[in-house]
């Protein structure tokens, strides 16, 4: 067997990306898709933040049944802002707009993503949204939900409801922009042999992702503009003041909305089957499976978004057919998990910490997906929708799914991202304090949204106490957790061990440039002449059901 | 108070049992897959840790008998799950003819509700075990939801329009009733109770609490005052308006040469919006209401309607007693407001 | 090892960006961004669309009475010149791939002539609302949706509204909002389409275009005729749909 070279490191470490250039004005005037990558990086880390602290002001005031802490028109304000910021502001950027920024181009051997001023554009979009939204926290709040129901948000609200809209409405466009310039990227700029099925499945996966970004968000924007003319100018279609219908408010959220849960998601299944494959050093099981049961999501996902409206006066034949399709969205998800665990048989797996992020997203989004069922299913979906079942479920698919991915990720390309390493061992023990932490803030609230508790509610009857007080406690390793992985990035941007450039001694093309790379990501166009994931020569495969007794290791 | 923690809440409806079987199906199917792929993964990781630096595994390239096996039994297992799901869900929303209709109104952030026997209540509904009960339900402002664990059911309540929800207690006692729907600052204070009675003790109650008139005698007031029975009749019998005795849940031919069905929607926007569905031969003439009667008030006309037969005659909802005293108190309906 | 330098000539051309390899990938990544930039166009209308799908059948007499009250004339004339502008601008895209710069340049000032010209026309449909109070909500705060209702037996006044049975003014205000919007966000596109036809312009005057290098042309090209196509598509639909009901 062939062992896995590292490539030759130069011993000094050479003009790179971060020290080709120097001050503010290379930064904020830059067209290099990895620097564009970091001023991301830097801004969503911020709105995460900002987020963590909504999530943190919740928990405390759930901590006792009366709603003793905050007033009831802040914590709907808290809530409302953790929704948004999170949503909007975290979760649909991390993975595409850091990871997939950096590394799409490097992934197929191009110099930059095709259009590299609105690659830079999009990030000054996300931050004017950004902007505008903190200015509308800033002066006082928004108190609608992330979903913003017509008419509470048209008519009744008496917040700024105008203000935060406009800030996601232009905050969609980054978004739009991205998805454009990823699809052409991998439609146009692949290096010579660099097939479609030599991709590595993060390619994939970010190419159904921005698939879904390109369909969905324009519906959305448009919705929220009329949602805004209508509170501005009382025209409208909405309101059934104005002879409008609120539920079609409802529909035409949803139709971004429940995709939207699939652009957070994604990214991360295609971060897992690089994690799941490098660290084990095996091809993944089933590559053109995975790689198509991406798209599968992509589709369907814009299928099933009336399985939000199970209570809302649908027609029960309209409830049928959305339940028929959502259960079939769970299908490809399923593929996928069992294509991941059939990769490690067999396998050399390495105990570093993007592999621990790895296996936890794998049972913890396997929790998410099979919660999922429930509220796929019409008669379990009219008891849990709007209780904290929901509440958990999808906790599970956007924390324990994209922000583990999005962990992992960041860990295993760091040293290509900062040409430094993080302390493993403070890694891996954030890694099983994270997921403590998660498992004991969102288990107990799917058992108390059977048992009937609301969502969105400031006080709540005391029998609920026990299941939020053990969520509270959850919540504080969880944040505690998250701190960790914070600082040790930091520092490690100063003290951290150089990084080889290929300290995962791994095949991939972005490990094949130095770290950290050169603005122009290769010295010469490489030419792919290997598959994705190619560990050992192609003739020693192994064929599953065809068993080849000589290829049986001794 | 139990003194273990619950997994279900308490079950005091038809539908109880129905939903938590599904939900012991779905959780046994949930924990199975969670523990069967936590299982493998743990033991592959230990039997396939790392043993040496430059050890590399013979690649596998994938096996379609294994895709076709795990595509299909999913989907297999996910299609139990839908059709024994729809077969409850249609049951949850199909109401059975014969229930005892309550009127629900929500408003920011309080259930106003209102027997048929003209009962009134705010934020607690009495009902009697073992019957069915039909919840005719709609808004004065923003989206509410009308939940209550214990009977596994709720439904939104949207305003313009009228949603139903039923349901048939099994269990006497007090049960939480929530706004599951966000609705603005007090959401979590928009809580009751419905209280299940057995059927002697809500006559008892019922009777105990006469205080209001009826839903269709109130109407009837109404469509005396607003001046229906000028084009409608004075019973309804209809004359420069279409009739309106019997003619509730009938199919109408309309003017523009469609047909609806005479049902709550369709009362309440001939009353806001008359022109919009004119019945067949029948000019524009009727002026709209708009503004002019509350949700409350739409709730009452409509009772009225329906309680007209087709001799021209309320049903026995309109006791003489109740309706010869129109004005002994201010109008229940301002109370509440 | 398995990086190897690529054998392809490296193409001077002054208009090729650094990070592609030749003129063909360049064009082929712009024309490509701009397909799907107007998928994203087709959904961001498409939320529009469904809006005014759903209401006209929900409400189809007043959504009778007051497309009738729209310009046909005018709707008609204003479809004309965004037909004749889309056949200039194939013609400049023509011109630019064969070399020929003063036709070009024609051509492409034609264009911006006719969209010029239809958002001249559709201005003055919108003064036309405005003065007969059909501007709905409060848009335009000082003149709320207002307009005067044509009573049987009086004298036809084309300023008037007519109402036919089964409509009402809320509905026709809703018809008059969707109208607004859908227009508006059209004409907002042909706005833009006719800021970066300038730009073309001026870009073409330097002589800035050649075979070799033509993309920019081709792209608002695309957009151009993407802009074209939803008024195609707003123009039976707000104006013409629904006339017969006048005749029963």
């Amino acid at each position: 067997m062939r062992p896995i070279e590292s490539f030759e490191v130069p011993a000094p470490p050479r003009v790179n990306y971060i020290n080709a250039q120097y001050g503010l004005k290379s930064w904020l005037l830059t067209k290099d898709h990895k620097r564009i990558a970091l001023l991301y990086l830097g801004s969503i880390t911020f709105f995460f933040f900002i987020g963590g602290l909504y999530a943190l002001m919740i928990r405390l005031e759930l901590l006792t049944p009366q709603g003793d802490l905050l007033q009831s028109t802040t914590y709907n304000k808290v809530f409302t802002q953790h929704g948004i910021i999170m949503i909007f502001f975290f979760l649909i950027p991390s993975i595409p707009a850091t990871l997939g920024n950096f590394l799409i181009p490097m992934m197929i051997g191009a110099k930059d993503l095709a259009f590299p001023r609105i690659n830079l554009l999009s990030w000054y979009i996300y931050l004017l949204g950004g902007v505008i939204t903190i200015y509308a926290l800033l002066a006082g709040g928004v108190d609608t939900g992330w979903t913003f129901y017509t008419p509470f948000s048209t008519t009744f609200s008496n917040s700024y409801v105008v203000a935060t809209g406009l800030g996601i409405f232009i905050n969609g466009f980054s978004s739009i922009l991205t998805g454009l310039n990823f699809i052409v990227t991998i439609h146009t700029m692949r290096a010579p042999g660099m097939t479609w099925f030599r991709m590595p499945l993060f390619l994939w996966s970010h190419y159904a992702t921005s698939l879904i970004m390109i369909l969905g968000t324009p519906v959305v924007a448009i919705t929220i503009l009329l949602l805004a003319f209508e509170r501005v100018a009382r025209v409208g279609i909405f309101d059934p003041a104005l002879g409008g219908d609120p539920v079609l408010f409802q529909h035409l959220f949803w139709f971004y909305s429940h995709p939207a849960v699939y652009i957070m998601v994604l990214p991360s299944m295609g971060v897992i089957s690089e994690l799941i494959a490098n660290f084990s050093r095996k091809n993944i099981f089933g590559y053109s499976f995975v790689a198509f049961s991406s798209l599968a999501i992509a589709v369907f996902g814009f299928l099933v978004w009336g399985h939000h409206l199970f209570v809302t006066s649908q027609s029960v034949y309209a409830g049928m057919i959305f339940s028929f399709l959502s259960f079939a969205v769970a299908i490809p998800s399923a593929i996928k998990v069992f294509n991941w665990t059939a990769t490690l048989y067999r396998s050399s797996i390495s105990y570093d910490t993007p592999m621990l992020y790895a296996l936890g997203f794998i049972g913890l989004f396997t929790v998410g997906g099979m919660t999922g069922l429930f509220l796929a299913s019409l008669a379990t979906d009219v008891h849990l929708s709007d209780t904290y079942f929901v509440v958990a479920h999808f906790h599970y698919i956007m924390v324990g799914g994209a922000l583990m991915g999005y962990l992992g990720g960041l860990h295993y390309w760091w040293p290509k991202i900062a040409g430094r390493m993080y302390p493993e061992g403070w890694g891996r023990f954030s890694a099983l304090i994270i997921f403590v932490g998660f498992n004991l803030t969102f288990l107990p609230q799917f058992i108390a949204g059977y048992l009937g508790m609301p969502r969105r509610y400031h006080a709540y009857p005391p029998e609920f106490q026990v299941f939020n007080v053990l969520s509270t406690a959850g919540a504080s390793i969880l944040g505690f957790g998250m701190l960790i992985p914070a600082i040790y990035f930091v520092w490690s941007m100063r003290y951290g061990k150089h990084a080889e450039s290929n300290p995962w001694h791994l095949p991939g093309l972005e490990w094949r440039t130095q770290s950290p790379p050169p603005t122009e990501n290769f010295e010469v166009t490489p030419i792919v002449t290997w598959e994705a994931y190619e560990f050992a020569p192609r003739e020693e495969t192994e064929v599953v059901g065809k068993f080849r007794p000589e290829l049986e290791r001794i | 108070m139990q003194s273990w923690i619950p997994l279900v809440p308490e079950s005091a409806s038809t539908f109880s049992w129905q939903v938590d079987a599904l939900y012991f199906y779905l959780s046994g199917v949930t924990l199975f897959f969670t523990l069967l792929i936590s299982g493998v993964l743990i033991f592959f990781v230990i039997r396939y840790r790392r043993r040496t630096p430059y050890e590399i595994p013979r690649p596998i390239a994938g096996s379609h008998k294994l895709e076709t096996l795990w595509t299909v039994i999913p989907f297999v297992i996910a299609m139990t799950m839908f059709g024994w799901g729809a077969r409850i869900y249609f049951n949850l929303y199909k109401p059975p003819a014969n229930a005892i209709e309550v009127y629900v109104v929500g408003k920011q952030w309080m259930w106003k509700l209102q027997h048929a026997t003209g009962q009134r209540e705010i934020n607690e509904l009495h009902v009697p075990v073992g019957r069915k009960i039909k919840l005719i339900m709609t808004t004065e402002d923003v989206i509410h939801d009308f939940f209550v664990p214990a009977f596994r059911t709720k439904a939104d309540v949207i305003p313009g329009r009228y949603t139903t929800l039923w349901f048939e207690a099994t269990k006497t006692g007090r049960y939480h009733l929530f706004c599951a729907e966000y609705c603005g600052m007090n959401h979590s204070g928009m809580t009751g109770s419905v209280i299940v009675m057995e059927p002697r003790e809500f006559d008892d109650w019922l009777s105990g609490n006469t205080g209001g008139t009826t839903p269709a005698v109130a109407g009837q007031q109404l469509y005396q005052t607003l001046g229906c029975a000028s084009c409608h009749g004075a019973n309804g019998e209809g004359g420069r308006g279409p009739r309106l005795a019997g003619a509730f849940g009938k199919i109408s031919p309309l003017e523009s040469g469609q047909s609806a069905r005479v049902d709550e929607a369709y009362i309440r926007e001939s009353i806001l919006n008359p022109q919009a569905k004119l019945v067949a031969g029948f000019g524009p003439i009727m002026p709209t209401f708009q503004g002019q009667v509350s949700e409350d008030q739409l709730v009452q006309l409509i009772a009225y309607i329906k309680s007209l037969q087709a001799s021209g005659q309320p049903a026995q909802a309109a006791s003489p007693a109740q309706a010869a005293s129109p004005a002994t108190a201010p109008s229940p309906t301002r109370n509440l407001r | 090892m398995a990086i190897e330098a690529t054998t392809q000539p490296v193409h001077g051309h002054r208009s090729l960006q650094h990070h592609f390899e030749n003129m063909e990938q360049q064009r082929e990544a712009g024309t490509l961004g701009m397909w799907i930039f107007l998928v994203t166009e087709i959904m961001f209308f498409g939320g529009m669309f469904l809006a005014y799908a759903l209401y006209r059948s929900l409400y189809p007499a007043a959504f009778a009475s007051a497309s009738n009250h729209l310009d046909i004339t005018l709707g008609a004339v204003n479809t004309g010149v965004l037909i004749l502008s889309s056949f200039t601008m194939a013609m400049a895209v023509y011109f630019t791939q064969v070399g020929k710069q003063r036709p070009q340049v024609l051509c492409l000032v034609l264009t911006l002539f006719l969209g010029l010209a239809f958002l001249g026309i559709k201005a003055v449909e919108y003064h036309d609302k405005y003065e007969d109070h059909l501007i709905p909500g409060r848009l335009i705060p000082g003149n709320p949706f207002n307009p005067a209702v044509q009573e049987e037996g009086q004298p036809i006044d084309h300023h008037k509204l007519h109402l036919l049975p089964g409509a009402t003014l809320e509905k026709v205000e809703m018809f008059y909002w969707i109208y607004f919007a859908m227009t508006g966000m059209h004409a907002l596109h042909m706005v833009i389409g006719a800021g970066l036809l300038t730009f073309l312009i001026i870009f073409s005057l330097k002589g800035r275009f050649d075979p070799e290098y033509h993309s920019p042309v081709e792209v608002v090209g695309l957009y151009w005729h993407f802009v074209d196509i939803v008024w195609i598509f707003l123009f039976p639909l707000l104006y013409l749909l629904g006339r017969h009901f006048e005749h029963g």
